[in-house]
């Protein structure tokens, strides 16, 4: 019921209830070494004007060369979202003067997007197998060059630019106006970014700027045509675009019921307040004099190196989940969340193939297994210690070989949980651990015997009162087993002497 | 022995190869020439020292027995269009004054590259725009040429480069680098009884070559005779992977592939070149360019090239659409002239930086460029351009079914005065016979005919197919040596 009421999200107004139709414009860019046009590196965070070449700086006489590495991104980006590859494409220049537009323009794809229409599947509840999803549908996506960044706060008086991120490759991803919440709109961001990261064409850092969203916001009353739309640009995090469309549909809708118009424009979403306002109106709108970019060559794709790019492609999310449910046998929940984001299912892979290689078995058998462990123990240590999957000190093979440990019985499941926690002090082998520090568990019987019989003559008292009928005292017995052996005794086998002994 | 400076390319490599002097010499006369020849204005910058130390590379190598490389012992003149490594490069503009590239243009680069050696930078037409000269912001270069006994009138040296023709024609330098975007080297050679060839649209680099138009800009080079004009081509063409335009194919021995027999060939005579108003004298030009042809054995065919009266028109879009695009870049942000006032913001500075960077005529081009892209009239007057330009290419794909190169007159006049064409229009209508060229990307030369009437030089274009350079070299060796031409300027500056 619950998601049912989020997919049919309404805003009750004072006329009645408001429907919000959402598009997004997801600027992302693209992994490479080199930028888009010119052989300069793209590495974040390095000294400003630092990773510059005279192209990017749009010198005299400078021209562009595109860099086929992003191409072959943004084929494998759209080949993963099942969209239409142009096989003809075509760049365009965007005329228009900022300080931070060395060239004057911008090389981008107006008329012939190198990507066509393609489809992102949605959940409102990644975790819900029965959760309802929905298809949101991708209008395009086209290469284009990034601006570089203009910078405010160097001097009293005089703006800075810095051109490291001039020419960068962005993909410019467009959705549909298919969006109808914003809980729909941050599960097709978050959906987005994972496709993006499994693929490998973008990183996916909001917070760098590597990813971005323009957020396009209309409301209408349900089964009326679309209204005039608003775009909120340069939004970077999957929250703040939840806010920023939340914030716009109910501003949205406040200007219409006081008999007001949305007029189109652009705004900007100010985070500290959670608020959009107007940067400039469809009036003010450059003329962006786009026209074939007379430097550049159509771009022709043939198929071996769409062939090449079909072939690199990863397992994507959808399918990979599918599979840890259907194969593996993994819970709905866990084969969600393993899927998620790819680097924890590359850990989870990793930790799978270790497991089943060094207990000889099948993936089959031990993935439910590593499966609790990697969502219980390391994701509880690494929420603990406030670090990504990507950054944690234990590996999968040091956490195979500790399965390994505990399948076999040589610690309790006890004993491993604070093997556990040692690994992740000293990063010491978990055998190393368990031979060092003695943890090994005992199936010894003539040893727990031993130490039974001893707990009894200690306990009189207990002994009598469980031969007289209260058995709840068999639990009293087996702490005082195992706290005597230090917890090493294999619990199984003091259950069955126990109850041999007591009879 | 004649002069120095009077030998061209061939004479000068094969010279200093042969030990018959030296070329520190050639150097040290044609840098005496240029130092004595400021009343034609053909220089912004003289690079004397670079034109010596080329030299001396050159004696160096010959006295050390190495073998000579294709251009050694040249010195050249290079249109200041050209980046060139620490050598002021302007484009004859005030807003590129005083700039300095870090980089050298690859054109540029292949010359040093083959041993020749800088003269200086060659004045123009303000980025590439015109046909006189007159748009340079250091002041029109004035041709060698005069009409007649005791007439002084200043004359053009045609343009975009004029600053090379005026030179080669007044012995300044035995040949120079140009640009062609709509006749820029075809013209000048014309009015000053030189030689110029425009390759194939992409067999010359234009990475490091201040952009004007794009998809039309084509380096090439000018010099004294056709020869001269193959041997600069074989040095400054060949694929560049830094220009995405860039031919990739091999470059031809095109001076040893040289051969005035043109018994096979056939050449056409377009009909739609022979327009109202053009010169008896340059009409009758055409009549002894087609029995030279005949005279070399050519079969000679009339053809049609239907769409050739849109070529102008369409060319005066598409070329100023793409120089508004190309010329955002010199906004006073981050090299050449700013325009600051205290106080102002950034679009003040644009304004203020653009108003005083560029002349008229660029101002003039870059607002046509703006309004033809403008929303609204781009598929009128843009896509249309596009349009036409698709059917004049398609017009001699069409003539060449019939024809292997073409014959036309290169401009309707001789060298105008300066100062006689106000009329912007009427100026743009010299590249008349030039454009349809251009905007199919095939190669075109210039050959000197002969005088007109008044003693100024008249030339005789070549078109031939795209890649076939070589036919169109050979064709102006046909006619050239019937027009055995061998009229110069009289020295007076």
């Amino acid at each position: 019921m619950a998601t049912k009421t989020a997919l049919s999200y309404r805003i009750q107004g004072d006329t009645g209830e408001w429907e919000v139709v959402i598009g997004l414009e997801v600027h992302a860019q693209i992994t490479s070494q080199a930028k888009l046009f010119s052989g300069a590196a793209t590495a974040f965070g390095a000294e400003p004007n630092s990773q510059v070449s005279l192209v990017d700086a749009a010198m005299p006489g400078m021209l562009p060369v595109l860099n086929g590495e992003c191409i072959r991104q943004a084929v494998r980006t759209g080949m993963a979202i099942g969209a239409v590859i142009n096989k003809w494409s075509r760049f365009d220049r965007k005329n228009y003067f900022y300080a931070d537009l060395p060239q004057g323009y911008q090389i981008s794809q107006l008329y012939h997007p190198l990507v066509g229409e393609g489809t992102i599947t949605i959940s409102l509840d990644e975790k819900d197998p029965n959760a309802e999803v929905k298809a949101i549908g991708v209008e395009r996506i086209h290469v284009e060059q990034d601006a570089g960044k203009l910078m405010h706060d160097q001097h009293p008086t005089r703006s800075y630019v810095d051109l490291n991120r001039s020419g960068v490759a962005l993909m410019e991803i467009v959705s549909k106006p298919d969006m109808r919440s914003p809980a729909e709109a941050g599960a097709y961001l978050s959906k987005l970014r994972s496709i993006l990261r499994y693929v490998g064409s973008c990183d996916g850092n909001m917070d760098q700027g590597s990813m971005r969203a323009d957020v396009n916001v209309s409301v209408r009353k349900p089964g009326e045509p679309f209204g005039t739309r608003t775009e909120t640009k340069n939004v970077n995090s999957v929250r703040f675009v939840m806010q920023a469309i939340e914030y716009e549909a109910r501003r949205q809708i406040e200007v219409l019921e006081s008999g007001g118009r949305i007029v189109q424009e652009t705004r900007l979403f100010d985070p500290d307040k959670g608020e959009t306002r107007s940067m400039r109106s469809k009036e003010d709108a450059q003329d962006y004099r786009y026209f074939p970019d007379p430097d550049l060559l159509p771009l022709e794709l043939d198929d071996s190196f769409l062939e090449d790019c079909r072939a690199s492609l990863p397992e994507l999310p959808d399918a990979k989940r599918r599979r840890y449910e259907e194969s593996l046998g993994l819970t709905a929940y866990n084969a969600a969340v393993l899927t998620a984001e790819a680097e924890t299912a590359r850990w989870f892979e990793a930790l799978l193939a270790e497991s089943a290689r060094i207990q000889k078995k099948g993936e089959q058998e031990v993935a439910r297994a590593a499966a609790n462990w990697l969502l219980s123990d390391l994701y509880g240590a690494l929420n603990r210690l406030g670090k990504g999957i990507d950054e944690s000190p234990v590996s999968p093979e040091q956490g195979a070989e500790l399965l390994a440990l505990i399948a076999d019985g040589t610690i309790s499941n006890t004993l491993g949980k604070q093997v556990f926690e040692i690994m992740l002090e000293t990063g010491d082998a978990p055998g190393e651990i368990v031979e060092e520090r003695g943890m090994k568990q005992t199936s010894d019987t003539g040893a727990i015997e031993a130490v039974i019989a001893e707990i009894l003559a200690k306990n009189p008292n207990q002994l009598e009162q469980y031969r007289g009928g209260k058995e709840a005292l068999f639990g009293f017995f087996v702490g005082q087993t195992m706290k005597a052996m230090a917890g090493k005794a294999n619990p199984a086998m003091v259950n069955e002497l126990l109850k041999k002994a007591l009879s | 022995m004649s002069a120095l400076t009077d030998l061209g390319v061939a004479a000068i490599r094969n010279g200093v190869r042969d030990g018959d002097f030296s070329a520190r010499e050639v150097a040290e006369a044609f840098n005496t020439a240029v130092a004595g020849a400021d009343a034609l204005n053909a220089f912004i910058v003289k690079t004397p020292e670079h034109a010596l130390a080329a030299a001396d590379a050159a004696d160096k190598a010959r006295a050390a027995g190495e073998t000579l490389k294709p251009l050694a012992g040249v010195p050249i003149g290079m249109k200041d269009l050209f980046a060139t490594k620490g050598v002021q490069t302007t484009a004859a503009s005030h807003i590129l004054e005083g700039f300095k590239p870090e980089y050298e243009s690859t054109v540029s680069h292949k010359l040093w590259g083959a041993g020749a050696g800088m003269l200086g930078k060659l004045n123009l037409d303000q980025f590439a725009m015109g046909s006189s000269n007159e748009t340079s912001y250091f002041g029109n270069v004035i041709s060698p040429w005069r009409r007649g006994e005791g007439d002084t009138t200043p004359l053009a040296p045609g343009g975009s480069s004029g600053g090379s023709s005026a030179a080669i024609a007044a012995r300044l330098c035995p040949a120079a680098t140009g640009t062609d975007t709509g006749g820029s080297i075809r013209q000048p050679a014309a009015f000053t009884g030189i030689s110029g060839i425009k390759p194939t649209y992409g067999r010359c680099s234009r990475w490091g070559v201040v952009a004007f138009a794009s998809s039309l800009d084509q380096p090439g080079p000018m010099a004294h005779d056709v020869r001269d004009c193959a041997i600069m081509l074989e040095a400054m063409a060949g694929f560049d992977p830094r220009d995405s335009t860039s031919l990739d194919m091999a470059v031809p021995k095109w001076e040893a592939g040289l051969s005035a027999d043109l018994r096979g060939k056939r050449v056409g005579i377009p009909a739609e070149y022979r327009m109202d108003g053009t010169p008896a004298e340059i009409e009758a030009l055409w009549q002894q360019g087609i029995a030279w042809l005949k005279d070399a054995g050519a079969e000679i065919v009339e053809v049609s090239l239907p769409h050739t009266k849109y070529a102008l028109p369409a060319y005066y879009i598409i070329a100023p659409a793409e120089a508004s695009s190309n010329l955002a870049r010199y906004d006073g942000v981050r090299y050449g002239l700013r325009e600051l006032a205290e106080g102002q913001n950034l679009q003040e500075m644009y304004a203020a930086t653009r108003a005083a960077g560029f002349g008229d005529e660029v101002k003039r081009r870059i607002l046509i460029g703006t309004y033809v892209l403008s929303a609204g009239f781009y598929d009128a007057y843009y896509t249309q351009a596009q349009k036409v330009r698709t059917l004049i290419a398609r017009d001699f794909d069409n003539a060449w079914s019939q024809c292997d190169l073409l014959l036309t007159p290169t401009a309707p006049s001789a060298a105008f005065g300066l100062g006689e064409k106000v009329d912007p229009l009427a100026m743009y209508l010299n590249d008349v016979f030039t454009v349809p060229a251009s905007l199919a990307g095939v190669p075109a030369m210039s050959v000197p005919g002969g005088l007109d009437s008044a003693g100024l030089p008249l030339g005789l274009q070549i078109i031939g197919k795209p890649f076939d350079e070589q036919g169109v070299l050979n064709a102006g060796l046909a006619l050239e040596q019937r027009a055995d031409f061998t009229a110069r300027p009289k020295v007076w500056w």
